[in-house]
């Protein structure tokens, strides 16, 4: 078990309560045509970032997504930019995200007159919420129970399942344990399981949402012939999807899960929650799930994490908005040819040169330092990948966990 | 130095080597601490050598679990992979190349 004194950090204070670790200001586009403004109005802006959906037919899925990300405790301004034809309304999005509490606004680029005017016009706006959203928000003291912590990983090997992941088992142990929360996902990396995922359930009707998303996953996985495996995987040294799956799956540590959270929606408590981010059915047969890595951080961060943990063994370069994304890998060789972009080293774990527990406390001070101001390295480097698709997921029932 | 290979689980018929290995003594660690295995061709870091002799249809075990069932007799000190191991569940990926998992299977023109 790790054992540490509970470090505290300052943070910022959300009208809901929740706290960020950072105080960014989202753009946020609402079809692909407006995607090249949004860019631009954030450009050399500080503490800027960008999302959007591309799809001029809009989605609720995609909708609740944006809007989690909105609202989501390291943000505290967002404006919205449209071109003015598609269906997703930029101003409600600048709607519902003032209505949190966050200052907001919205233009269409139609509106303002073109690409040069509404990159002024959008410039102009992000100072006025910066300054507003400075000058309102308090400062407070965080803990770990104050943190939401999200892990997936790509680009698997097989060191991951012996190494990056469990450590992130162990730190995602003694993050449950001070009162925190933790969630992961990739229930198709869950693939043969059944009977281990559901004898972690901390109760009965987590047992049934385990058992009812074990279920619809491997129907999914069966009916578009699609298994989360891919060619990195096999040439890392995995056969098999049920190898991969056991490997994946020892991110969540040994704590009881408390229930199954979908897209967009929040723990309503603390501890280790699994998100279900697989399509549910629909009269559209709406693309894969787990299309690529970043679809599935954009996931994990609406459910409110405030820091995302990537484990790998073949290696990434990406990073993500919103929240910062720290790069955890098992495999020696990818550390020391990709150190630029790898921000711990989880194989003195496989070499006898440091314990399961050892390695998940160097992990936990790492996370600390992140949430206490230290960028994460794809942070520094300024990575911000995102990607959200066309999905459909039923809205999730209010009382199994708040929208966030 | 003689090369690692880690074993998970008492139970598995596997281990994973950790470090890239040429044919030759194999020292296991984990489940299997102190017994050795000869690799009979090169594995590289991360992928499996089998253990014992594993017949075609039977189990492949790892973490304690079944991960798949092999596709061909396989010896001691062998590379496991999808050249004699398969999922049981998709079927594409004994469609992929050996080494790189390279698909072969989609037409680029």
């Amino acid at each position: 078990m790790i054992n540490t004194p509970n470090p505290t950090w300052q943070g910022w204070l959300r009208p809901d309560g929740r706290k960020g670790i950072r105080n960014l200001v989202l753009v946020i586009y609402t079809v692909e045509c407006a995607s090249f403004v949004a860019h631009a109005i954030a450009r050399d802006e500080p503490d800027t970032h960008v999302i959007g959906f591309s799809g001029c037919y809009d989605n609720e899925y995609a909708i609740r997504l944006m809007l989690a990300l909105a609202r989501h405790p390291n943000v505290g301004a967002v404006l919205s930019v449209g071109l003015g034809c598609e269906y997703t309304q930029p101003g409600r999005i600048a709607e519902v995200t003032r209505a949190s509490g966050r200052p907001a606004d919205s233009f269409f680029i139609q509106d303002a007159g073109g690409t040069s005017k509404s990159i002024q016009h959008g410039k102009e706006i992000l100072a006025r919420l910066r300054e507003q959203s400075e000058r309102e928000t308090a400062r407070v003291p965080m803990t770990l129970a104050d943190l939401t912590v999200g892990c997936e990983c790509g680009g698997s090997d097989g060191t991951s399942g012996l190494a990056g992941n469990p450590v992130v088992g162990a730190f995602f142990d003694h993050l449950v344990r001070q009162g925190g929360t933790a969630v992961f996902e990739e229930i198709v990396e869950m693939i043969g399981l059944r009977d281990v995922l559901l004898s972690r359930a901390a109760d009965e009707t987590a047992r049934q949402q385990l058992a009812d998303t074990y279920d619809k996953a491997e129907h999914y996985c069966r009916e578009v012939r699609q298994w989360s495996a891919s060619p990195g995987n096999f040439a890392g040294g995995l056969t098999t999807i049920e190898e991969k799956s056991m490997g994946a799956f020892a991110k969540s540590g040994t704590q009881p899960i408390q229930g199954v959270i979908k897209v967009a929606q929040r723990p309503d408590h603390p501890g280790l929650w699994l998100m279900d981010s697989v399509p549910d059915p629909h009269f559209m047969q709406f693309g894969y799930t787990n299309p690529n890595d970043s679809e599935g951080l954009m996931d994990l961060i609406s459910s409110g994490a405030q820091i995302v943990l990537f484990v790998t063994g073949r290696g990434s370069v990406i990073g993500s908005p919103v929240a910062p994304l720290i790069k955890i890998t098992g495999n020696s060789q990818t550390y020391q040819r990709m150190s630029e972009d790898m921000d711990f080293d989880a194989s003195p774990v496989l070499t006898g040169g440091e314990t399961m527990e050892q390695s998940g406390q160097r992990l936990l001070q790492q996370v600390i330092a992140v949430a206490g101001g230290e960028p994460s390295k794809p942070e520094a480097l300024g990575h911000r990948e995102y990607f959200i698709m066309y999905k459909h997921q039923e809205t999730p029932n209010l009382s199994q966990g708040c929208r966030a | 130095m003689s090369a690692n290979a880690f074993q998970i689980s008492s139970s598995d018929n596997v281990a994973v080597v950790l470090d890239d290995t040429e044919p030759g003594v194999v020292k296991v660690l984990g489940a299997g601490e102190g017994s050795i295995v000869s690799a009979r061709e090169p594995v590289r870091l991360g992928h499996k050598i089998a253990l014992v002799a594993i017949a075609p249809g039977d189990p492949v075990m790892k973490y304690g679990v079944r991960i798949g069932h092999a596709t061909a007799p396989i010896s001691p000190g062998d590379w496991v992979h999808l050249h004699n191991c398969a999922s049981d569940y998709d079927e594409r990926s004994n469609a992929l190349e050996v080494t790189t998992g390279a698909p072969t299977d989609t037409p680029y023109e």
